[in-house]
């Protein structure tokens, strides 16, 4: 996977420099000016319009202008109340996404860090072959282990002292099995990339100082990895947030822990006339949690993300 | 196929003091292998054993067993003889191909484009273009498929609205801009064979895939120290060879493998075409992703999609082997 950590490299490189500004001729100047104002707009415009949809009191489809005539916040409450038809409340999806997003993100990491630490720093024999297999698995979509999945986990039946008794596939705990399928060869290789550039002199001081190995990786690399694991982390958590398919082939029922993006789904592919206000506000509500936490941590997430998303 | 990675990290000088590296090792991967092996690598061994029967609605219960079929599965598939709606093998395969080639060279062209743009010194509110052009990365993509299947509504599009508005100034009536962008079944240029609604994917993933582009494209262009430019200068070169000489020769180690992942990024993308097109019209702009989402909740065919995606499986291997050669070809000219 050379390519892939090419681009990571790229991406870990310092920034610039502050220097000089020089002065651009006033022509050049003004016809870049316009050429950035041109793409701001077009990098907008799905944006403004998704805004204005939802404070359109009509619940119809056209906003008249950023703040339309009578802009109101009643799509956000009607949606927090109820997004779809079904019976089941937006605090309900967006809990059950969150758990979802959340048992993601931390089996993930937890498991994928100690594989990623015997990969950068072991030499055993089968070293190639298994990271070769976590790579193949990487470029495979999720989509690709759909059916298997599914007759595998529909055939499992648990009971759980506080859960009850389920159908393993028709349960949110089957969907995040699924999803961390995918996660986790993301996160052993993200992480691996990561623990290579901590220099080995740190760890070859530990073990002078008569460190064990455990002592070693719990007390000198893993502190010292906490930016990649919360960026892993994260990125594990917007998989699940925003996942699709796993849930809506896997849940039929509500109840079973149907999640925000089942309720997208179902506002976009109602028949008939979609409620566009409602589905915009809902978007905005959606999108609002991962959306912020990336805006702020961008600097930080955008070389983790290069080389992640590969299951879509 | 990832020899130049794996072989990169040197053995320490020093004497090894840790406990022997075997065993600890089986103890870090343990679990990795553990869940991976339940939850990846077992499917697909039974993938492939599902593959050769007729698995299907009737056989979930797991009191009746499926009946072996042999390659039937996969010769159905090749011939396109399965018994659902606008499924054509060939015309899948060159479509998504094509998709995610098309897209990925106008991510490329315009992310170097803007990049040089922005880093054009002396340009004022470099600061603010740049944080404005990385909102299309931190949106999930599942709701800008949504949001663009609304702006290209057929009745309540933001696109059919902004052309009535503007039509309404030539005095054209807005009922000539009820343009139904993603199921019209009649190509747009008789010369080029792909539906309307390919040109309005291709928009929308557009607008989502050129920002990181040019994230990694300007990441290449800061590396570039002054002084070739100034060197280059001196020789007397113009705009355009100082672009060709030095500037290009930094981007290419950066673009190429970026333009590779970003190309299996696409193919396997799946919140577009499910949600704004739903692969019409008659199925004409389905990738792989979407056709195996539908093999297994739309018709229930289980051992039909398990040939289809052991299919997949291949086809992505094929790729990858292809781009990661191109990348280790050009990776030469970094280092």
């Amino acid at each position: 996977m050379t390519a892939l950590s090419q681009v990571r490299d790229q991406l870990r490189k310092p920034k610039e420099i502050k220097e000089a500004e020089p002065r651009l001729p006033l022509r050049t100047q003004i016809a870049l000016q316009l050429a950035c104002v041109f793409i701001t707009l077009t990098v907008l415009f799905p944006i403004l319009w998704i805004f204005a949809l939802a404070l359109d009191p009509r619940n119809i489809s056209r906003p008249d202008g950023l703040i339309p005539p009578g802009a109101s916040l009643a799509a956000f409450a009607r949606v927090l109340a109820r997004p779809t038809s079904d019976e089941i409340g937006f605090l309900e999806l967006a809990r059950n996404s969150f758990v979802l997003a959340s048992s993601v993100a931390l089996f993930s990491v937890l498991i994928g860090v100690l594989a990623a630490y015997a990969f950068s720093r072991l030499r055993f024999r089968g070293r190639e072959a298994l990271m070769i297999a976590v790579l193949g698995v990487l470029m495979l979509p999720a989509v690709a282990t759909i059916a298997p999945l599914f007759i595998m986990l529909n055939s499992v039946r648990v009971e759980l002292p506080i859960l009850g008794q389920f159908n393993l596939r028709q349960s949110l705990v089957g969907v995040a099995f699924a999803v961390i399928s995918g996660a986790l060869p993301f996160a052993i290789w993200n992480l691996k990339g990561y623990l290579d550039t901590i220099p080995k002199e740190l760890e070859e001081a530990a073990a002078v100082d008569g460190a064990t190995r455990n002592q070693s990786f719990f007390q000198v690399v893993l502190p010292l990895a906490m930016p990649a694991l919360a960026v892993t982390a994260f990125l594990g958590f917007v998989s699940g947030w925003t996942e699709f398919y796993f849930v809506s082939i896997f849940l039929n029922d509500p109840s079973q822990g149907f999640t925000l993006s089942l309720a997208l789904n179902k506002m976009v592919g109602a028949f008939g006339q979609t409620p566009w206000s409602d589905f915009a506000a809902f978007s905005i509500l959606f999108a609002a949690p991962v959306s912020v936490v990336f805006f702020f941590f961008q600097k930080y997430i955008v070389g983790g993300l290069a080389i992640g998303g590969v299951k879509g | 196929m990832s020899a130049p990675v794996i072989t990169a990290a040197a053995p320490g000088r020093r004497r090894r003091r840790f406990s022997p590296d075997a065993r600890t090792a089986l103890l870090y991967l343990a679990p990795a292998f553990a869940v991976m092996g339940i939850i990846t690598f077992y499917p697909l061994l039974f993938q492939t054993w599902m593959s050769f029967t007729d698995f299907g609605l009737k056989n979930l219960s797991g009191k009746i067993a499926p009946n072996g079929v042999g390659i039937d599965n996969y010769v159905r598939i090749a011939e396109s003889e399965l018994n659902i709606p606008n499924f054509e093998f060939l015309r899948l395969l060159f479509f998504n191909l094509f998709w995610a080639f098309s897209n990925v060279v106008i991510h490329v062209i315009l992310g170097v484009g803007i990049a040089l743009i922005l880093n054009t010194k002396g340009l004022k509110f470099r600061g603010i273009y740049r944080a404005l052009f990385i909102l299309p990365v931190i949106i999930p993509p599942i709701i800008v498929a949504t949001v663009w299947r609304n702006l290209f509504d057929q009745d309540n599009g933001a696109f059919n609205m902004v052309l009535a508005g503007i039509g309404v100034l030539f005095k054209i009536p807005p009922d000539a801009f009820k343009i139904d962008w993603l199921g019209q079944p009649d190509d747009p240029f008789s010369f080029i064979p792909l539906p309307l609604a390919y040109f309005a994917l291709l928009a929308a993933n557009t607008w989502l895939g050129w920002p990181m582009n040019s994230v990694v494209a300007t990441g290449a262009l800061q590396s570039i120290p002054p002084d070739l430019y100034e060197a280059a200068e001196i020789d007397g070169a113009n705009r355009w060879q100082k672009f060709r000489t030095v500037t290009l020769p930094f981007l290419r180690p950066a673009m190429v493998p970026y333009a590779i992942y970003g190309f299996v990024i696409t193919f396997n993308l799946f919140y577009l075409s499910f949600f704004m097109s739903g692969g019409g019209p008659f199925g004409r702009t389905e990738l792989f992703v979407t056709q195996a989402y539908k093999l297994v909740n739309d018709f229930q065919l289980y051992g039909v999609a398990a040939a289809f995606s052991v299919y997949m499986f291949f086809i992505l291997m094929v790729l990858t082997l292809i781009t990661n050669r191109l990348a280790r070809a050009t990776a030469s000219y970094a280092d």
